[in-house]
């Protein structure tokens, strides 16, 4: 059982904590690996939280290495993060960043802020710089609802764990350009949930038609992008029923057009 | 020339063992039972921000009394040693029987080696995906561990609480029931309300985190305190139990 002297007690921290007991992260793979890269997500702010999305593809070079794969998840009650790059060393950070987020609540006995936890994943981006300095490039974003300030937010970051707050919208990996645009155009301050949902899914699908890494609608397997919205309620994934019928009449749209 | 004082072992242990011992039987007790849908913690504890139970993972809690830096210290080095063993290995991984055996160690070691003995007990509760599986780990100041399927009692006067227990105690008891049994057996002839009170709960019930504190509020209307109310206890501990709490999801899955 880890028992730590007062000057040398890593604290609430997880990672501190790891690195106390089994020593430093063995260092990133060199060389330009073909690994599994995950691709599109977006998240914009509506009148009562956030809205996160993203594609369900991961891809190796060209070749599609899976087709249900979660780049949304929930990181608490309150959050999510949503991520693009590298899968592997992607997929081991948001495991870390949720332990991370239950395991200061139980040392604390209360959660951290909103901006804290944001801080905590643009260390956790920060740390991994030699792995991304080797290719393995993780990007993510964070949104959630300040329970303090009553309202959503969103964080964007950068592969040097730079840390920025929007206002509006983000959107992150290598679709983010095509997605990014469509929000840019449609995009309203306080608009409702559905609009903001049905706003999300029509960037996916805009970054599914023109960018071959990003997945759109499965209908044929039934997999659907990852939605979620977070409110004052906490996080809410929207079910595959729901976005099948945004997607059928984004369907209707586009075929008018 | 002067000697060493020559002190037998038997008088040694003894001496610390009473030392021990007088340190917890100062604190206030708590209760540990289990009731139809978990195990309900209940101790006794005017404060409201140094607390006595805590969650410890999933499906297992810790409730310490004695001197508070030190029950709290174990607390937080379960909580490290629990949610390390769920990384390295699965979150299905981690159970109170290991963590039972870990404090043991080191409050048998500190017993045996150190100056000062810790002044603690503790308990470690882990609830089952059934009733069968419920578990309650005593340990204490000297690392004797026990194991308990009904209920537990630490802290001062246990044994005078202990047969109030006895006496009240039946199996698949309701929470409102379980409080106001633990509630009666902690309070003896003396009276004691909401507010010096501190109850937790594992409810099998609640998804993947099983720990729930219950508010004053809360232990008030579930102890029929507030008259005025109209909710019956039942419809509380429903409405309780169906509060999912700040809850993280389950694991990613693998990419």
């Amino acid at each position: 059982m880890p028992i730590f002297h007062p000057g040398d007690d890593p604290g609430s921290s997880f990672p501190e904590l790891l690195r106390r007991t089994f020593g430093d992260a063995p260092a990133a793979a060199r060389g330009d690996l073909d690994v599994p890269h995950a691709t599109t997500c977006v998240a914009l702010r509506f009148h009562d939280g956030v809205v996160m999305a993203g594609d369900r593809r991961a891809t190796s070079g060209n070749l599609i290495s899976h087709r249900g794969m979660e780049k949304v998840v929930q990181a608490d009650k309150y959050s999510g993060v949503a991520i693009a790059g590298a899968a592997g060393p992607a997929m081991e950070m948001i495991k870390l960043f949720q332990l991370q987020l239950e395991h200061y609540e139980k040392v604390e006995g209360t959660s951290l802020s909103l901006e804290g936890k944001a801080n905590q994943l643009s260390t956790m981006v920060r740390s991994n710089l030699p792995a991304a300095m080797q290719g393995m490039v993780v990007v993510p974003i964070f949104a959630g609802y300040d329970l303090r300030r009553q309202t959503g937010r969103l964080w964007t970051f950068d592969v040097t764990g730079g840390r920025y707050e929007e206002q509006e919208y983000v959107a992150t990996g290598s679709g983010s350009l095509h997605a990014s645009t469509v929000i840019k155009v449609a995009y309203r301050p306080g608009q409702d949930r559905e609009s903001g949902v049905r706003l999300v899914c029509r960037a996916l699908w805009e970054a599914a038609d023109a960018d071959s890494a990003t997945g759109g609608p499965d209908a044929l397997r039934g997999i659907y992008p990852v939605v979620a919205t977070i409110t004052a309620k906490g996080w809410q994934r929207l079910d595959d029923s729901e976005l099948a019928g945004v997607f059928e009449s984004i369907v209707d749209e586009v075929r008018v057009r | 020339m002067n000697m060493p004082y020559y002190v037998a072992p038997e008088q040694v242990m003894k001496d610390r063992a009473d030392y021990a011992r007088k340190g917890i039987a100062r604190g206030r007790a708590m209760v540990g039972l289990r009731y139809d849908h978990g195990i309900a913690l209940v101790a006794e504890n005017p404060s409201d921000t140094l607390r006595k139970l805590a969650e410890i993972y999933d499906r297992i809690a810790f409730g310490g009394v004695g001197r508070y830096n030190e029950f709290d210290q174990l607390r937080v080095a379960g909580i490290r040693a629990a949610d390390l063993k769920g990384f390295q290995y699965s979150r299905d991984d981690v159970d109170a029987r290991s963590l039972a055996n870990q404090y043991s160690q080191i409050l048998g070691q500190i017993f045996t080696h150190e100056m000062k003995p810790l002044e603690v007990e503790i308990l470690v509760a882990e609830v089952g995906y059934e009733p069968d599986g419920d578990q309650m780990f005593h340990i204490l100041y000297d690392g004797q561990v026990h194991d308990l399927h009904q209920f537990s009692v630490l802290g001062g006067d246990a044994d005078a609480i202990d047969a109030r227990m006895k006496d009240t105690y039946v199996e698949g008891l309701s929470m409102a029931d379980a409080l106001r049994i633990a509630r009666a057996a902690l309070a003896g002839d003396r009276h004691l309300s909401a507010t010096d009170l501190e109850v937790a709960v594992l409810s099998r019930t609640n998804g993947r985190r099983c720990f729930l504190r219950l508010s004053e509020v809360e232990v008030a209307e579930m102890l029929g305190e507030n008259v005025e109310d109209t909710h019956t206890a039942q419809q509380i501990a429903a409405a309780i139990e169906d509060t999912v709490i700040a809850q993280a999801p389950e694991a990613p899955p693998a990419p």
